[in-house]
């Protein structure tokens, strides 16, 4: 079975055949799964449990565009991709989505012709420090060595923020969060700066969480989002309303408790009825089941369940809502109309 | 005689003492630790430094040892038990061995086909390492990469039945017609070897549920497992490569030498990492569109490329060892080139190499720890990875690392062994 | 007509194939076909697919402000400068720790490679035991191991700091810290040009020497003393700075005027310490195994020669066994320092800042020019190894013509 996929595959190399860039819809329905970029080890985003299955608020994403694509939340292959390796897997086709908490920037989307479906999760960068040093601010931490993890935006961030305020720091780069955390915690940098969601993870794994503090700047916008390749809209569309169609749940009241219920007949929403699938043909339009965003829904969730489950206050990671509170409750959560 | 010379040497005496025992301190204990720890001043200097060295080591590590917490699950838990004192927390090994050892997408009720698969390789290997053996124990060896494929990727059984049928059947093609001619043989092997995989691959896919294990993609595969598959394949595709190279470096033609010499000193010349990046980031550039190998696939193609390299450097020093006199004979002998390799050359050549292949083999087989960094989980993966960033296990980090040090000190140490009791064996049998 | 036949089989194929005279040409001819088919291939499958991906090949990113700062730079670098220049700081720290951990490999591998050949028991186990531990386990693991066993075992700076410091400096300038080492500094006053010059002078000075002790052994059969070697090594820099008073100052490290950090002075950033240490010990390992196996290599009849002649044993090493064997040792130890070289590439497992960890690390994620950064990653340890081979190809035919 291998070796026939091994010489289909020599065989198409020789060929030189191959699919074109627009029809990643076609491949993942051929495939019977959806290829997901996720990260290589992030608590509460992307990581694999004990029993090796993927757990995770990015991971949720993934089985969600796979639930309302496939019908079956299972069918996902987890591709863990580093902060080098993430872009050039999906420029090149292993992975149909990246959704590895990747900050929507200028170049990224313009320079490396990726399209952004959206953000799921608003984060800024912060800076985690020992109470004992008695700093409460990041402009204090002059001369201060930093660790930081590299291979993302924060490295940049932190740069501009020490040059912006005029103040000297010594970095420690380093490849994994794991690893910062044990160099920070063995006193080799006085302050570890990540986007503040994981600084807020990492903290709840230490000997003594209560002698670390978290300081109050925010030193940059971080919205994380899944991303795909530029040049097919359709595939960026399925993945931008999964994304849309949790969010506007939770602002429904659709939880994955009673998405079943309201499915089986129309409700005395419109705006339900036609995300569900009762009414309208939302699900033709962009090319899937009717029954899309019931699928998506069941996989995990509405977005606030999501959340709850794998990041929320419940959770050793402890996350408030915060921004990504739903726009009515002071959030930035804001899905478009389904209609 | 004795007599008179008794009387008018009077001193000299007729018996033998009795040996007296050596004195007590060039015996026993006291003698060893004289003669080999305290001979002179700087000796015994060196010598309590050593002791020095070797009690704070053990010093540091064997409390951690004896102190061990085997049974908890997390951590925390971990330093709840050991309060502060001395002690390491291996709770993580028992709780995690398994992903550590094939991964942590591997079914777990699947283990046994690798471990299977790896006491095979043992018992396979036997026969090239032992060369008094019988030799009909080849076959063992030849069927055993079939088999292994089987074990460890699953599926029917029937790819790798034609896998091997294939190959047999191209040999026995090769066997009848290569009397007309080697080119002749070539392309019948070939076109025999071509037909039986492809109606092998039909059959496969038209009953992919005949003797079939649960199949495992690769990228399930992790681990001190992943370590291994990529060690053995990866060296076993290179041996031929790696001979093909050195051939070609040492041949009269100019443009197969350069274009050898070129590509061995271009893999010997940049490090594994950044080959290892363009199996990762660049490769799929230069390939089709929507061609998209295995990552495992592309690392397979990258590993065995950097040691082909490495072995043709090794063999090319076998060449070179041998006399001149053994070319001429064969050209003597109106042997045409492929012969005389065949025949006079390699097996020579090969026999000289083997120490400095082992080398080699042994060097990338712990080279295939850096296949973490570009994102596999093999087992220093899974330790940078998954298990240093779960909740449970973040901070725990000699443990993992000594386990991992263990693993490939273990595995590498047996090789190195091997390799010096084989060199041994060769020295005695030219002398 | 047989000159005819002869040539019309000339042109039929198979003679190409069969005639030892063309078949070399016919099967190069061949190959060199498919050398350039295969290259043809991938460059027009890279042109379409970065065509396909609308991107564009090419170097233009290396002028931009490369925007991140790397800890520890040989030339002067800001977050602004360019991702050509941060490429070179990258550079620079890989040839640093290639030529510091060369240096010191060599001293633990000849160290160890004798004591491993030792009488004393002892200490034989132990090099045996040092040098199988660390040829058996992978370099990544040790330098991951040494990466983490240097942070726990320096102090935190802070103990350092302050009016009542838990710890005093070492020698008032020394301080072997968890973010590195904190040595005095060299500042140079006016006049400091003159006090290395002498400096310089009193290094040749002392070269000069070394060679005329055996030239007036070999000539008069009188052994010079050694101590003069040291006096003219030393005393001219240490003259020059005592009259031209304090050209050259050691700048001590300052604990008092940061909260965090010792200032000053100058710091063997952790990275640093950590790779060079792993690589060094690891390579040492290699090399002592280089070492034993050339002092193996001369044989026993010479050491019996040499003591016979009534050579003492220091003797017998430096003049007899080690020249033989250094013809033996020579080669493999410089393979060694290609791989230490080579391994240097995984600096960033301590976070160490080479040219893997900007040109391929930073570089290559924050602009996401993969191909670019890969190709020009290999081409510079390319560059290096052909330039360690030449050296080694040099030195063997140095010694291969001594020989003859």
């Amino acid at each position: 079975m291998k070796t026939t996929a091994f010489i289909g595959a020599l065989a198409a190399a020789v060929l030189g055949t191959g699919a074109a860039s627009a029809q990643t819809l076609e491949d993942v329905n051929e495939r019977g799964a959806l290829n997901c970029g996720v990260n290589t080890g992030l608590v509460g985003f992307a990581a694999p449990d004990a029993n090796g299955s993927w757990q995770g608020f990015d991971v949720a994403l993934c089985r969600a565009v796979a639930a309302a694509v496939l019908g079956d939340p299972e069918a996902v292959e987890f591709i863990p991709t580093t902060g080098k390796t993430r872009f050039t897997a999906l420029a090149s086709g292993e992975i149909d989505v990246l959704s590895r908490n990747t900050t929507w920037t200028f170049s990224r989307d313009n320079d490396l012709k990726f399209e952004f479906t959206g953000i799921n999760y608003y984060d800024g960068q912060g800076f985690i420090v020992p109470k004992a040093l008695g700093v409460t601010s990041a402009k204090e931490l002059d001369g201060a060595t930093i660790c930081v993890q590299t291979g993302t935006t924060t490295e940049l961030n932190l740069a501009d923020f020490f040059r912006k305020n005029n103040i000297e720091y010594e970095p420690v780069p380093i490849e994994t969060n794991a690893e910062a955390l044990q160099q920070y915690n063995a006193g080799a940098c006085d302050a570890y700066t990540t986007d503040a969601s994981g600084l807020a993870a990492s903290r709840a794994t230490f000997e003594n969480p209560t002698e670390h503090v978290i300081l109050p700047e925010i030193i940059s916008k971080e919205p994380l989002g899944p991303l795909v390749r530029h040049g097919d809209n359709e595939w960026g569309d399925i993945v931008r309303w999964t994304l849309n169609a949790l969010i506007a749940a939770e602002e429904y009241g659709v939880t994955s408790a009673n998405v079943q219920d309201m499915a089986s007949s129309p409700t005395d929403s419109p705006e339900i009825n036609r995300l569900l699938g009762t009414e309208g043909n939302l699900g033709e339009m962009i090319g899937l089941s009717n029954d899309w965003a019931v699928n998506a829904i069941s996989a995990g969730g509405n977005y606030g369940e999501i959340f709850a489950r794998n990041i929320g206050e419940d959770t050793p990671i402890g996350l408030a809502r915060g921004l990504n509170a739903q726009w009515t409750e002071g959030g930035l959560l804001y899905a478009p109309p389904f209609r | 005689m004795a007599d008179t010379h008794a009387e008018s040497v009077a001193y000299v005496r007729d018996g033998f003492l009795p040996e007296r025992p050596a004195p007590a301190r060039e015996t026993g204990v006291v003698g060893w630790l004289r003669q080999n720890l305290f001979s002179s001043v700087p000796y015994t200097i060196l010598t309590l430094a050593t002791l020095w060295v070797i009690w704070q080591l053990g010093a540091a590590i064997l409390p951690w040892l004896w102190g061990g917490v085997w049974h908890v699950d997390s951590i925390r838990a971990c330093r709840e038990v050991l309060e502060g004192a001395a002690g390491g927390c291996f709770a993580v090994l028992t709780e995690r061995w398994a992903q550590l050892l094939f991964g942590f997408s591997y079914p777990s009720g699947e283990y046994w086909r690798l471990g299977v698969a790896f006491v095979l390789l043992g018992v396979c290997l036997a026969p090239v390492l032992f060369p008094d053996l019988p030799r009909r124990l080849l076959i063992a060896t030849l069927i055993y990469p079939f088999v292994a494929y089987w074990l460890i990727w699953g599926g029917t059984p029937l790819a790798a039945v034609s896998g091997l049928a294939g190959l047999a059947g191209g040999a026995a093609a090769f066997r009848t017609v290569a009397s007309r001619g080697a080119l002749l043989g070539g392309i019948a092997g070939l076109a025999a070897l071509l037909a039986i995989w492809w109606i092998g691959g039909e059959l496969a896919a038209a009953a992919p549920g005949f003797l079939a294990l649960p199949p495992v993609a690769s990228r399930n595969i992790g681990g001190f497992a992943l370590n291994m598959i990529l060690g053995t394949v990866c060296v076993s595709l290179s041996l031929p490569f790696g001979i093909l190279l050195a051939l070609g470096r040492q041949s009269r033609l100019p443009i197969i030498k350069i274009a050898c010499i070129a590509f061995i000193e271009f893999i010997r010349g940049v490090p594994l990492i950044t080959l290892l990046f363009v199996a990762n980031v660049v490769l799929a550039y230069f390939l089709p569109p929507g061609t998209t190998f295995d990552l495992i696939l592309r690392v397979v193609i990258m590993i065995t490329m950097f040691a082909s390299a490495y072995i043709a450097e090794v063999i090319r020093g076998g060449l070179a060892a041998l006399p001149r006199g053994q070319y001429e004979a064969a050209d003597a002998l109106g042997l045409d080139y492929w012969q005389a390799v065949r025949l006079v050359i390699l097996p020579q050549a090969l026999k000289i190499s083997i120490p400095g292949i082992v080398n080699v083999a042994v060097g990338l087989f712990k080279d295939t720890t850096l296949v973490s960094i570009i994102s596999m989980f093999d087992v220093v993966g899974m330790i940078r990875g998954p298990i240093l960033a779960s909740t449970e296990w973040n901070g725990v980090y000699w443990e993992l690392y000594g386990f991992a040090a263990l693993l490939f000190f273990v595995t590498c140490y047996g090789i190195s062994q091997y390799s010096q009791w084989l060199e041994r064996r060769l020295a005695t049998d030219t002398r | 007509m047989s000159l005819s036949s002869e040539h019309q089989g000339g042109l039929r194929p198979s003679t190409l194939l069969n005639d030892t005279r063309y078949r070399g040409l016919t099967f190069q001819f061949l190959a060199l076909l498919a050398i350039i088919a295969l290259m043809a291939w991938l460059g027009a499958n890279l042109v379409g697919n970065l065509a396909a991906a609308g991107l564009n090949f090419g170097y233009g990113f290396l002028d931009e402000p490369a925007g991140y700062d790397i800890n520890q730079a040989l030339i002067s670098y800001t977050s602004r400068d360019t991702h050509l220049r941060a490429a070179f700081v990258g550079v620079l720290n890989t040839l640093l720790v290639a030529v510091l951990g060369c240096i010191a490999a060599t001293i633990i591998g000849v160290v160890a490679g004798i004591l491993r050949l030792s009488k004393n028991w002892l200490v034989a186990r132990l090099m045996s035991a040092y040098v199988e531990a660390f040829r058996n386990v992978p370099v990544l693991i040790w330098i991951l191991i040494i990466g983490a066993v240097v942070t726990v075992s320096g102090a935190n700076p802070r103990e350092f700091l302050g009016e009542e410091a838990a710890r005093g400096l070492l020698f008032g300038g020394f301080a072997f810290t968890n973010r590195g080492l904190y040595i005095p500094a060299l500042s140079l006053g006016p006049g400091a040009g003159i006090v290395i010059a002498a400096a310089l002078a009193g290094l040749v000075g002392a070269i000069l020497w070394r060679r005329a002790v055996p030239r007036t052994l070999h000539a008069t059969g009188r052994l010079l003393p050694s101590w003069p070697l040291w006096v003219i090594l030393i005393a001219p820099g240490l003259l020059a700075n005592l009259i031209l008073s304090d050209a050259l100052t050691l700048s001590m490290p300052d604990t008092m005027s940061n909260r965090f950090n010792i200032q000053g002075g100058l710091l063997i950033g952790k990275p640093l310490v950590a790779l060079w240490l792993a690589l060094s010990v690891y390579t040492g390992a290699f090399i002592a195994e280089n070492v034993r196996a050339g002092i193996l290599s001369v044989s026993q009849g010479q050491t019996e020669a040499a003591a016979a002649l009534g050579l003492r044993p220091r003797r017998i090493m430096n003049l007899v066994i080690l020249p033989q064997a250094l013809r033996v040792i020579v080669p493999p130890v410089i393979s060694q320092y290609l791989n230490l070289t080579k391994n240097s590439s995984l600096a960033i497992a301590v976070g160490y800042a080479d040219l893997t960890a900007t040109l391929g690390g930073i570089t290559l994620n924050q602009t996401g020019r993969a191909i670019e950064c890969v190709l020009l990653l290999m081409l510079f340890y390319l560059v290096i190894s052909l330039a360690i081979s030449g050296v080694m190809n040099f030195y063997n035919a140095s010694v291969a013509l001594k020989e003859r």
